[in-house]
């Protein structure tokens, strides 16, 4: 997972607030469209240009306002692809496009039973030598053995206790070289011990509250540049520390709906 | 404790991630118990782990609590089946696959509830009526045609043993048995356990009753007095025993004789291997015991005290019964029929110096109920003690000195 070469977007040309699913999203805070579109193609911008990524796009669909945050599309390894399972019904309408969407690019499309939470790569995160896995808040823990199985792959679940993170995404973002961005208060304690225990002090990199509600860590990491959202300046100044390359990315239009960088985008390969 | 429990299963990548260990501490600190019966630690990375875990609380609602805050970790309930039934073939004859009991309280899930078996005892099968939705222990030669009859594993648990709530002897969950260990405070603790089920007799609590199976060498050895005095004072209330034991006291009181040997005299006595044959046949010839105690040819000992304290008397018989005395049962299954309608209400057992009536009154236990076996032969209680229950004490020691130590601990004089 940490080469990321290519990877799944959607135009925000359908993106707003069209219902509650998360303390972030309100319906009074109306998404700017316009503001919203030149975000969303800056970021296009830095990937394309100065990170230098392969983007699939995928057609945006009338009514389907999320359908820009790909990274809950499902989870992708190698040819084999997972679509996600929603836990709130609103989401449940794009289940069907994105698979629709891997079926024509020639994955094998695995799908998990209905009612078995689980989504994407928005609660499933890792490294090389193992995975992680986001539960408590939208996926549901029993789908972790279940794609563990699947791809041949350890996935250590983790209680993520904070409603605002309400995605692994949202506060744990593994970077090429094995270093760990996260926000430790996000999770259970039980969790927190277990990320210490796997990565050494010294490579965790530990994102101050206030830039934490930023979606700092909502990150994407390819090689060594790492694409975040702006006003995280004491995060981007630790990164460049350790030898990155930050790209911040002004995201406030997407913030409304409580997504960033990494929400917006699906790792393919 | 009436304790409510249920099994779950835990799996995915549980250990290093420390979710086994959270769903335990979370269930201890709910106030709940577990017993982690089954862990398969996965040998690679890669490779899951499982646990199933059987979750125990005071209560239902509690049990109810507790699984609501494991599952969202991943605790999911086993799914639960219903036993699986058929009909007996025949007469006597149990179903092919029947399920074999323990000793241990067990239930079964009929139409989708938990029902306790009643009367377990081990190596029997399991009856039932699932209109009444009743379960009861039934052994073998009991089955009568079209009963049906648990078959399988499937939709039956056995409870393990709660420890027991009084700090004594019987609640060290220890059973080796040896000649060497000092036996006062294991009978300190039986004769505390005997007046305090003596007391709960008398204000009406149920399962309070005391049994003693017993064999003859109780008689010989000297241990007839203590007896007697245990049984008069209200401390012995079902007693098992054989044709040998009631002749020999009989013939005490005849004869102060016991198989011919004068008991205060220590020696044999002329023509006194009769004795017991002439006691045999006088009390024939009067028609019962209980006769010859009420017209007073009886007049004290064991059985004495046995009709005047109205005790539940079961007498089996043995192949080798010169006889046998009036009101021993011959027929071994209507014997082990009668010892087992006599077992319900007894809350104690003492086995003394008798290894067929002991092992026979073993099997016929449930576990729940503690028992002290005493022989001079440590097989006995060693036998007794391997059944696996930790209510079990066994002692190596001769009959008469166990009952006269015990009977002096409550109160006896000599």
């Amino acid at each position: 997972m940490e080469a990321m070469s290519r990877l799944l977007v959607c135009p925000p040309d359908y993106f707003g607030i069209e219902y509650e699913i998360n303390p972030w999203m309100r319906l009074a805070n109306r998404v700017n469209p316009e503001a919203a579109a030149r975000q969303w193609h800056q970021l296009m911008r830095v990937f394309e240009e100065d990170v230098g990524v392969l983007l699939e796009r995928m057609t945006p669909v009338p009514g389907l306002p999320d359908l820009v945050f790909t990274a809950n599309a499902g989870v992708v390894a190698g040819t084999r692809a997972v679509p996600s399972r929603f836990r709130y019904p609103e989401r449940r309408r794009e289940e069907a496009y994105f698979e629709e969407w891997f079926r024509a690019h020639g994955y094998e499309v695995v799908t998990l039973e209905p009612g078995l939470y689980f989504e994407g790569a928005g609660d499933l995160l890792g490294f090389s030598d193992g995975w992680f896995g986001g539960y408590r808040q939208r996926s549901e823990i029993r789908a972790f053995p279940v794609l563990s199985a699947l791809f041949n792959q350890e996935v250590i679940p983790l209680e993520l206790i904070d409603s605002r993170f309400y995605h692994l995404d949202t506060c744990f973002c593994p970077l090429s070289g094995g270093d760990l961005m996260y926000f430790p208060p996000a999770f259970d304690r039980y969790a927190q011990a277990v990320i210490a225990e796997r990565i050494g002090a010294s490579r965790r990199l530990i994102v101050p509250e206030h830039e934490a509600l930023r979606f700092a860590c909502n990150a994407v990491c390819v090689g060594k540049h790492v694409v975040l959202p702006t006003g995280c300046p004491e995060t981007a100044a630790e990164l460049l520390r350790r030898g990155y390359q930050p790209h911040p990315v002004p995201l406030d239009e997407f913030m409304k709906s409580g997504g960033s960088a990494k929400c917006l985008t699906l790792a393919l390969d | 404790m009436d304790q409510a429990h249920d099994t779950v299963v835990l799996q995915g990548h549980i250990i290093d991630s420390l979710i086994l260990a959270k769903v335990l501490d979370t269930i201890l600190m709910m106030g709940g118990t577990f017993d982690l019966t089954d862990v398969r630690i996965g040998v690679t990375r890669e490779e899951p782990s499982s646990a199933r875990i059987v979750v125990r609380a005071s209560s239902v609602s509690l049990l109810k609590d507790i699984l609501a805050a494991i599952q969202p970790h991943g605790a999911s309930v086993e799914r639960e089946d219903d036993c699986s039934l058929e009909l007996a073939p025949a007469d006597g004859i149990f179903p092919e696959a029947f399920y074999a009991t323990t000793h241990l309280p067990t239930q079964i899930r009929v139409k989708g509830q938990w029902i306790d078996v009643e009367g377990i005892e081990m190596d029997v099968g399991i009856k039932v009526d699932d209109r009444r939705l009743r379960a009861t222990a039934v052994p073998m030669a009991a089955v009568i045609r079209d009963d049906l009859i648990v078959t399988g594993r499937r939709g039956v648990r056995v409870v393990p043993l709660a420890r027991p709530k009084e700090r004594d002897v019987f609640g060290f969950m220890e059973s080796q048995v040896s000649a060497e260990r000092p036996h006062t405070h294991i009978i300190v603790d039986v004769a505390r356990r005997m007046k305090h089920l003596r007391e709960e007799q008398s204000q009406g609590i149920p399962g309070c009753k005391v049994l003693l199976a017993g064999g003859p060498a109780i008689i010989h050895a000297g241990g007839r007095e203590a007896l007697t005095w245990l049984i008069e004072k209200g401390f012995i209330h079902v007693l098992f025993c054989g044709n040998a034991l009631a002749a020999h006291d009989l013939e005490a009181d005849l004869y102060g004789t016991s198989l011919g040997y004068g008991l205060s005299a220590g020696r044999a006595v002329p023509h006194g291997h009769e004795h017991h044959l002439r006691t045999i046949n006088r009390i024939r010839a009067i028609g019962s015991i209980k006769t010859a105690v009420e017209s007073a040819v009886i007049q004290n000992g064991i059985m004495a005290a046995c009709v005047r304290k109205s005790v539940d008397v079961v007498m089996a018989g043995t192949i080798r019964d010169d006889g046998p005395l009036p009101g021993v049962i011959t027929d071994s299954m209507a014997a082990q029929a009668a010892m087992r309608s006599a077992i319900p209400g007894v809350g104690l057992a003492l086995l003394v110096a008798s290894t067929l009536h002991a092992v026979a009154t073993g099997n016929l236990l449930p576990a729940t109920v503690p028992m002290v076996c005493v022989d001079v032969n440590p097989a006995v209680p060693t036998k007794l003690a391997d059944r696996g229950s930790f209510q079990a004490v066994g002692m190596v020691m001769d009959a008469a000195s166990f009952l006269r130590e015990l009977a002096r601990e409550l109160g006896w004089k000599p």
